[in-house]
């Protein structure tokens, strides 16, 4: 590959995301959405898509993962939402015309929208 | 699948599955030979040769949940359905070699698409992995290579939302750049 061209940026980048890092892996929120065969033919990319620009746009920083197939291919796109201290709640048929409202209502106003859930893990404790 | 990069993105999830951590992928468009080739490699567990046989067929899989596998006969049928063909290579321990050809031209292949969105995902993947992405079209080419950039961050991981954006933009430009045509009249001599 050519030189990165754009080492200076990259630079800065990593001093300025150096400052938060401690805070955000201890305190911060996971997105995880669901990438197998099952996700992407149902179009969990535009979802991911969708979800990227909300919270770029919300200016909310969250860690948004993408994972394997976990067996509930029917109910792909599958959206996770982990909040520390807070249970992981799965969410179902996820569309990108339901990403403003799914990050509105369960990260802003943190309520699970019950109609879109699926599922939930109890918390775990961290160490 | 409605493009061909939800097809690499499969693939490219496959390898993740694998273990690998590094990842190399190549799309080559040669418009004077009317041929796209799509090669993805992987230092993942690789596949024993009786798995090669039956990785094409939709009711092999190795996924424990289900017992049907439909991201190789996919990408193989959209290859074959286009004058082409899609062929794996593969040694335990060591790493499998997937590689699709297409004619070009051909009226039923699907559009590349998306490619930086799809390049994305796997770089947001829970498992951090390396990808060593070579695009060419004709005498262009756009090359990324993950592995740089991360060096660069030193502990900083990728995914960082920071990060992540910077990353998308850097992955649309050069796939921009592949494809810029000139504005205007050009003159003639």
């Amino acid at each position: 590959m050519a030189r990165l061209k754009n080492v200076e940026e990259l630079k800065k980048l990593r001093a300025e995301a150096l400052k938060d890092i401690m805070v955000r892996t201890q305190t911060g929120t996971r997105i995880i959405v669901g990438m197998g065969t099952c996700g992407i033919a149902a179009g969990a990319r535009e979802v991911m898509n969708a979800i990227l620009k909300e919270l770029d746009a919300r200016k909310i920083e969250a860690h948004v993962e993408t994972v394997g197939c976990v067996g509930m291919c029917a109910k792909e796109p599958l959206v996770d939402i982990e909040q520390a201290g807070k249970s992981r709640i799965r969410y179902a048929n996820i569309a990108p015309e339901n990403v403003p409202r799914l990050i509105e209502e369960h990260l802003i106003k943190g309520n699970v929208i019950q109609e879109w859930a699926i599922g939930r893990l109890d918390a775990r404790k961290i160490q | 699948m409605r493009e061909l990069s939800l097809h690499i993105l499969d693939l490219l999830e496959n390898a993740v599955e694998a273990g690998a951590s590094r990842i190399g992928l190549s799309i080559r468009e040669d418009l004077q030979a009317d041929r796209m080739v799509i090669e993805i490699a992987d230092d993942g567990c690789g596949m024993r040769k009786e798995l090669i046989e039956k990785a094409l067929d939709p009711f092999c899989t190795t996924r424990k949940t289900r017992h049907v596998g439909l991201g190789l006969p996919l990408f193989s049928e959209a290859a074959r359905r286009c004058g082409g063909d899609l062929v794996i290579q593969s040694t335990p321990e060591k790493g499998t070699r997937v590689k699709a050809t297409f004619r070009h031209s051909h009226i039923d292949r699907a559009p590349l698409g998306d490619m930086p969105a799809a390049l994305l995902a796997i770089l947001l993947s829970e498992r951090p992995v390396d990808l060593d992405y070579c695009h060419q079209v004709g005498l262009r080419e756009f090359r990324f290579d993950s592995s740089e950039i991360r060096k660069e961050l030193e502990e900083v991981p990728m995914n960082h939302p920071k990060v992540r954006g910077w990353i998308f933009q850097l992955l649309q430009e050069g796939e921009a750049s592949l494809f810029q045509e000139k504005q205007g009249w050009q003159p003639i001599r």
